[in-house]
């Protein structure tokens, strides 16, 4: 299986070939991908650099055109993929139907993956965008059981590439407006879910309290460390009672059943976290690295130690892959 | 021609004979021109209502109603898949597709694109209209300054919802059974017990969520009936009601009466306060704000 590793930064970029990518995904500076946070990505010299470092170490790289084009704005992204094609990536990762059918037509030769922000769950779909715009690899949402991917992976013309690592959402991917219902911007079309500018912290009676557009998202007791108020990691309360209602601040670890996704038929994993730090990415590739190569032995428990401690809260999960999850 | 009223697909886990009298009294009662039936949220409710599914549509046909068959949001399974086919195959009605894969089995044929798919742009509907679209109903969070330009390449007819709680997300996990310590596949249906949703608050008490089995929905209710006239001014034909447990025979005549001029904003908005007492009314999406606020100024006409 591919191994597919998240570059925020060119210095995040060179760790994660260092580490042992195959291939690195990247965005640009702005709001045409999933990830645009303050001091992350890519400038397009800084990609061209990248593109020059990845192909001297026979490695591949992915660009992430993954939100959905604002109308009136269209031309921010249009241009976008029109780089992408010039810099000669190895593929543009698109998730809006407008911008497919624009690169389809546009850029005949340039690979595209279907971004886990199309939230494409099911054969019919995914043969949809495989046969209107020539799609050739799908990022599986993170809704579906692994039985459900060995079930589906027959039944598609394309290659499919699944998380293996990272931040997980519990909602259905790209199709979810909670944190634009609180703070105004759209993840789907400004790239930045919870995003920062509205986060705030303060001590309250010995708590510190973690808020969203001022909305309470979760309370630490002094001696835990204050998580990230991503909304929908967040306690809230229903029925009278207060809970990790949609998820737990937890990552999805992936490590226990690669056996299982390569059987599944999946071509490529998927390290998540393009926010995260060059620790993190030589860590978690570099363990994924040896996992891959190496499978049974010595090397695999001290592996998947490492994952642990680089998971969100030092918690993972399977997550949908495991039907209990639901 | 004036706008149109359209009833959405009730969201909620009704039981059948509420949801069978409900729709009875639309058809006879209601002014509402479309009216979209079927479960979107969660497969597993659908065969409760599917007894009495025949004698409503035929009840709201003979009331002159357009009839839409609403598709599921989010499939997964091999049975949610086939059934997603049939529906598309159907040649009796119309149908909305609110899922990629069913709006692929519906090409070649009139159909109505769901708030449940990503249409953020005129070249997004523009694609699907030339697979036959008619109409897309925009997703709920987009903003008069996206709107505006979609309306104007007028490539298919444009539906905003505008009353109700509006759909945030959708999971393949359950939450009200993960709030009840069930899963998923023993659920034992505790969505019914929650007919407008379960409402969702913050640590300190704040109510900003409702939940509906996979769904989350928001708190507030969409109002947008001081806004109707210049959406429709961009070329907005049909404005869509989330059925809540108000009056929505009442509230869809005073939707109407707006739209045809007889009451002014203010009016509609006083009948509509005396309505939904418990509401608390939103409009911030459409002006580009934090869906949960309430703008009082009017909408920019984005010219």
């Amino acid at each position: 299986m591919e191994l597919v590793c998240p570059a925020g930064t060119p210095a995040a970029l060179r760790t994660a070939i260092e580490a042992g990518a195959d291939t690195v995904y990247v965005g640009f500076r702005d709001e045409t991908n999933a990830r645009n946070f303050p001091g992350l990505n890519f400038s397009r010299d800084e990609l061209a650099a990248g593109l020059a470092h990845v192909r001297r170490h026979g490695r591949k790289l992915y660009l992430a055109v993954n939100t959905f084009a604002r109308a009136g704005d269209e031309a921010i992204w249009h241009r976008a993929i029109d780089d992408a094609a010039a810099l000669g990536v190895d593929a543009v990762i698109l998730s809006d139907i407008g911008l497919l059918d624009y690169a389809a037509r546009r850029h005949p030769r340039l690979r595209l993956h279907l971004s886990v922000q199309a939230a494409a769950s099911h054969a019919d779909a995914i043969r949809f965008y495989h046969e209107a715009f020539g799609v050739r690899r799908v990022v599986l949402p993170r809704v579906l059981t692994v039985p459900d991917i060995a079930a589906l992976t027959p039944q598609i013309p394309v290659e499919t590439e699944v998380f293996a690592f990272g931040g997980m959402c519990p909602m259905a991917e790209g199709r979810c407006s909670l944190s634009s219902y609180l703070t105004g911007q759209s993840p789907n079309t400004v790239g930045a879910c919870s995003p920062a500018s509205h986060v705030s912290y303060s001590e309250e009676n010995g708590e510190t309290v973690s808020r969203l557009a001022g909305s309470v998202i979760n309370r630490f007791p002094a001696d835990e460390p204050a998580g990230y108020p991503t909304l929908c990691k967040g306690r809230f309360v229903a029925g009278g009672e207060a809970s990790y209602l949609f998820e737990e601040p937890t990552s999805l670890n992936t490590a226990a059943i690669l056996p299982e996704l390569r059987a599944a038929g999946v071509a490529a994993l998927k390290i998540e976290g393009r926010q995260r730090g060059r620790a993190y990415v030589r860590s978690v590739v570099g363990a994924f690295r040896r996992l891959l190569d190496g499978e049974a032995g010595a090397a695999r428990e001290a592996d998947v130690a490492e994952l642990r401690q680089m998971a969100e809260g030092q918690r993972e999960t399977a997550g949908a892959y495991q039907r209990r999850w639901r | 021609m004036t706008a149109r009223l359209s009833l959405g697909p009730v969201f909620f886990h009704w039981d059948a004979a509420t949801l069978r009298d409900f729709y009875f009294r639309i058809a006879d009662e209601a002014p509402f021109d479309i009216v979209h039936v079927g479960e979107v949220v969660c497969s597993k409710r659908a065969p409760f209502f599917a007894p009495h599914l025949g004698e409503v549509i035929e009840r709201l046909k003979s009331a002159g109603k357009t009839v839409v068959l609403s598709s599921l949001a989010l499939v997964t399974s091999e049975r949610e898949r086939r059934e997603a086919r049939e529906l598309a195959a159907q040649e009796e009605l119309l149908v909305e597709g609110n899922d990629v894969g069913i709006l692929a089995a519906l090409e070649g044929k009139p159909h109505v694109v769901g708030p449940f798919v990503n249409v953020y742009n005129a070249a997004t509907l523009g694609y699907f209209a030339r697979r036959g679209a008619i109409r897309a109903c925009l997703p709920a969070e987009l903003p008069a300054r996206s709107i505006a330009p979609i309306a104007k390449e007028a490539l298919a007819e444009l539906e905003v919802i505008a009353w109700g709680r509006l759909p945030l997300a959708i999971s393949a996990r359950c939450f009200h059974a993960r709030a009840h310590r069930l899963h998923k596949d023993g659920c034992q249906f505790v969505c019914a017990r929650d007919p407008e949703g379960m409402v969702v608050r913050t640590l300190e008490g704040e109510p900003f969520l409702a939940v509906n089995g996979l769904q989350t929905l928001s708190y507030t209710w969409c109002n947008l009936v001081c806004e109707l006239g210049t959406l429709r001014g961009f070329g907005v034909g049909v404005f869509r009601l989330v059925p809540m447990r108000a009056d929505m025979v009442a509230v869809a005549e005073t939707f109407r009466a707006t739209l045809d001029g007889r009451i002014a904003g203010a009016e509609a908005m006083a009948r509509l306060e005396k309505l939904a007492p418990e509401a608390v009314f939103a409009n911030g999406f459409v002006h580009g704000r934090d869906g949960r606020a309430f703008v009082e100024a009017a909408l920019g006409t984005y010219e």
